[in-house]
């Protein structure tokens, strides 16, 4: 027995009128000033005001959302009585928002201890959930975690049940058009890393594998589109369909060791999320190796990758990546990121420490143990191939 | 020779392959938090089993069976029926698909779980190596 769950996807242009078609009587809208200033946050008040939905905005949002943002979020919306919530935003905004809405509504829920055997909590008796991206790679529109930093800890915290799924997923390209060429290429590789894992984890399934491969098709073809041209509507649309594909994909499989690492790194050093991950993805899939063999193959099938015969699609598969991802100027090593030696060195326990507290090591194909996650970090900072 | 799931002999074996296994350690490093895992009575078996253990860093200190929940009183409570028990050990389950679906049962600090959530399969694994007869 398992469960595969998803919001009301509304896609394509012009998909954000769906507010002007919704029932309520106030809105929260949650996002960052960024955003504001960009004039996102007035197309969505335009839309629900269509709706006769009144709306109150938190601004206040920042890069790798803290316990202590959800906190203030959450009681200026407990002020607010809001009985929609609209999340507008990148994955931070997206998650901070499902953090707050539980602090709202779910009775004496503290976000930190949201968990996936968390059920009972009726959010949708006080308030219902549209997430809008205006990025196009968490996919966090479509599923359930939410990942927090508990700054006093170093710690980045992947809480989240399948009750904190959003209702509504708006994935309308208009709001990624304005990403600059660098967040376009994060955000892509976030993607295609949830997308790789998802296929290849421990808890994949017959549903959400569909889902992963048609991610990764996506990504590999127009990834690079978006990045070079960020007005290319028909990449960028693809894209965000990519993104909240992959994000249904893999919150039903789960994901791996990249994204443990990821986080550790993102945790440490403050490495953008989707840099982490994809840096990471290649030496996933090399560490992996042999026990995936078969899916490596069916993804090297699936994007037109040649295998020769008598080779491993993995390497291949980890090298295509590698060269998606120089062709997007991302960084192919810890070192690229800019992060010295002598910190890397002082932070190896802390970084290994962190990985191992990730839920997604459970669901890695390939366990490590902490002297191969200490090995796999090495190698990943010098930019060397694993081989063990 | 098999032992059969449930008793003091079956516990003790349960322990001596935590206590040997270094990804157990690994994972469970931090850990503190001593358990019950209660097997309710399904087809042949007609008595409720309490399984105590007392995992502290990575070691597992204490391992009983007690005829009454009211022996000990455990950090960590997990309760299912007996067919559940017997298809994680037999890995036909996932234990944490368990817990999601509500197939096995918990009670308490959920936020250490999270943060250890590793130490809880390593925990399986472990149990699952030992030679297990499930008589009913």
């Amino acid at each position: 027995m398992w469960f595969f769950i998803t919001p009301e996807v509304v896609y394509g242009q012009d998909a954000v009128s769906r507010l002007g078609q919704l029932k309520g009587k106030s809105a929260f809208i949650v996002t960052d000033a960024n955003v504001v200033k960009l004039g996102f946050v007035d197309k969505v008040k335009e839309q629900l005001s269509k709706a006769g939905i009144g709306s109150t905005v938190f601004d206040e949002v920042e890069p790798d959302p803290s316990l202590e943002t959800v906190k203030k979020g959450s009681s200026e919306m407990t002020k607010s009585g809001p009985d929609l919530i609209v999340a507008l935003g990148g994955g931070s905004v997206l998650d901070a928002a499902k953090a707050m809405w539980v602090e709202y509504a779910g009775p004496g829920m503290k976000a930190e201890e949201i968990n996936p055997f968390t059920t009972g909590m009726g959010l949708q008796n006080k308030a219902r959930l549209v997430c809008i991206p205006t990025t196009s790679g968490t996919g966090a529109e479509a599923t359930w975690g939410i990942v927090l930093t508990d700054q006093a800890e170093q710690r980045k915290m992947s809480v989240g049940s399948r009750e904190t799924m959003p209702d509504i997923a708006i994935v309308d390209p208009q709001f990624a058009t304005e990403m600059p060429p660098g967040l376009t290429a994060q955000t892509g590789m976030d993607a295609l890393t949830h997308s790789v894992e998802g296929f290849t984890s421990s808890w994949k399934n017959d549903i959400s594998d569909g889902l992963c491969i048609k991610a990764i098709q996506l990504v590999f073809q127009y990834l690079p589109r978006a990045y070079k041209n960020g007005q290319d509507m028909e990449a960028r649309e693809k894209m965000a369909n990519a993104a909240c594909i992959a994000g249904m994909g893999f919150i039903n499989s789960m994901c791996a060791m990249a994204h443990a690492a990821g986080h550790s790194l993102g945790a440490v050093f403050h490495t953008p999320h989707g840099r982490a991950v994809g840096l990471f993805l290649p030496y996933t899939i090399e560490f992996i190796g042999d026990v995936r063999e078969e899916l490596w193959a069916e993804i090297a099938y699936s994007i037109k990758l040649e295998v020769p015969k008598g080779k491993k699609a993995g390497p291949i598969l980890a090298e295509a990546i590698r060269g998606l991802a120089r062709s997007i100027k991302e960084p192919l090593s810890i070192k690229e990121t800019g992060i010295p030696a002598d910190s890397f060195n002082n932070s190896i326990e802390k970084l290994v420490d962190n990985a191992f507290a990730d839920f997604q090591l459970v669901t890695t194909a390939r366990v490590p143990s902490t002297e191969e996650t200490q090995k796999f970090l090495r190698y990943a900072y010098e930019g060397k191939s694993i081989d063990f | 020779m098999a032992i059969r799931f449930g008793t003091e002999e079956w516990v003790k074996a349960a322990c001596v392959e935590l206590n040997k296994s270094q990804a157990y350690k690994d994972a469970a490093k931090n850990w503190e938090g001593d358990m019950y895992f209660i097997i309710e009575p399904e087809g042949g078996l007609k008595e409720t089993i309490i399984a105590y253990f007392d995992l502290w860093h990575g070691e597992c200190r204490v391992a009983s069976i007690f005829a009454d929940e009211s022996a000990k009183t455990p950090a960590y409570r997990f309760w299912a029926p007996l067919s559940v028990w017997r298809s994680i050990l037999e890995k036909k389950l996932d234990s944490v698909q368990a817990m999601m679906t509500g197939k096995l049962n918990l009670k308490g600090d959920m936020a250490q779980i999270m943060k250890m959530p590793r130490a809880a399969v390593e925990l399986v694994e472990c149990t699952s190596r030992v030679d297990t007869e499930f008589p009913w």
